[in-house]
């Protein structure tokens, strides 16, 4: 790798990590084969494929990459001959909002991790939100989860868990997923926890059918009893909305 | 490739040289979709995966190979190759990976 291309693989990685939408062109044949060409989803590029053609073809099909969220393959007839390209998008992860940073939800952000998520775990008790409860996890944020959910805005991809068991904690951020577009909702507790709840967010100003979004008793029914074992049935259950085998 | 990075990082940090393999072509089935992604270390270690396990020990051998010679190299793995035969696709299918040295971060 040159020293622009290095450069320009640096930036991709950085973006990769912070889960940034970017994509790469890199020359698979030809005189310079593994040169790199980065692509921004605003229409920006860095580096060069060192031909122009090339450089028109892969800015050219950017868009389409970035539309679809697929790489694509192409060959490209240039001056000294045909030169395979390959064009590589790396998506955003979904992300996955922890709320409470309880026992339950360390195991979790190791499964969704594994899983490929973005991992956040919000408690705005200090005492559980220890980073060094929650090394593994993306972010880790001593804040009150609704007013964290009314800067970002949660968007379709988005997961939501409530973990707390603290209804102070639990329910205002409940009550901002439920009016968000969130992909899961789900929050721990018995029938009679969640109907307690159901009634709380009721009070609250949501309606019937927003209250029926949510998961509980949360996860899929494995018989879970340990916490790493209810993570298990709350990952599995995620990972069945997010491939449409349930609601 | 973000599952990647933690390891990437770990390499780094024990001065080893990384390659970057990524499955650039699928012809018929594959075992994983177009873009997967393996990184071998310049001590043999891998991450990620192209195949599934099915040509990742010859992928080890290319990468370790690219390491050395500082060059990227695009490499075809099925039934019609007679290297794939005794590595073997399990699926049938036919897959182009592409090996490169990873700049020194």
């Amino acid at each position: 790798m040159a020293g622009t291309d290095a450069s320009i693989y640096r930036q991709f990685e950085e973006a990769v990590r912070k889960g940034r939408l970017v994509a790469m062109a890199t020359a698979l044949t030809g005189p310079t084969i593994g040169a790199k060409m980065l692509l921004w989803p605003d229409g920006r590029s860095e580096g060069s494929l060192g031909e122009p053609t090339l450089d028109a073809v892969a800015r050219e099909r950017a868009a389409q990459v970035f539309a679809s969220l697929r790489p694509e393959r192409l060959t490209v007839e240039t001056a000294g001959g045909p030169v395979e390209l390959f064009l590589d998008v790396q998506p955003p992860p979904p992300r996955l909002w922890i709320v409470g940073a309880v026992h339950i939800a360390a195991a979790l952000v190791t499964y969704a991790r594994t899983l490929g998520f973005y991992t956040i775990v919000i408690d705005p008790r200090t005492a559980f939100a220890a980073p060094e409860r929650f090394p593994h996890a993306d972010e880790l944020v001593t804040r009150w989860p609704d007013a964290v959910f009314a800067e970002v805005g949660l968007d379709e991809s988005a997961c939501v868990v409530v973990l707390t068991h603290d209804e102070k904690i639990d329910n205002p951020a409940l009550a901002m997923a439920l009016r968000s577009p969130a992909r899961y909702i789900g929050a721990l507790g018995s029938r009679r926890t969640h109907a307690k709840r159901a009634a709380a967010l009721k009070a609250l100003g949501l309606e019937d059918a927003q209250i029926a979004r949510i998961h509980a008793p949360i996860g899929l029914d494995i018989g879970a009893r340990r916490p790493e074992e209810i993570a298990l049935a709350i990952m599995a259950e995620i990972v069945a909305v997010m491939n449409g085998k349930i609601e | 490739m973000r599952e990647l990075m933690p390891t990437l990082e770990r390499w780094r940090n024990q001065q080893k040289r990384i390659a970057l393999a990524t499955v650039v072509r699928i012809y018929g089935s594959a075992p994983l979709p177009l873009g997967s992604k393996m990184a071998i270390s310049s001590a043999g270690e891998m991450a990620g995966s192209v195949s599934g396990g099915c040509v990742e020990s010859a992928v080890v051998q290319e990468a370790l190979e690219a390491l050395r010679s500082g060059r990227p190299k695009l490499l075809t793995y099925g039934i019609a190759d007679e290297v794939a035969q005794s590595v073997g696709l399990a699926c049938g299918g036919v897959i182009e990976v592409f090996v490169e040295p990873l700049p020194e971060v």
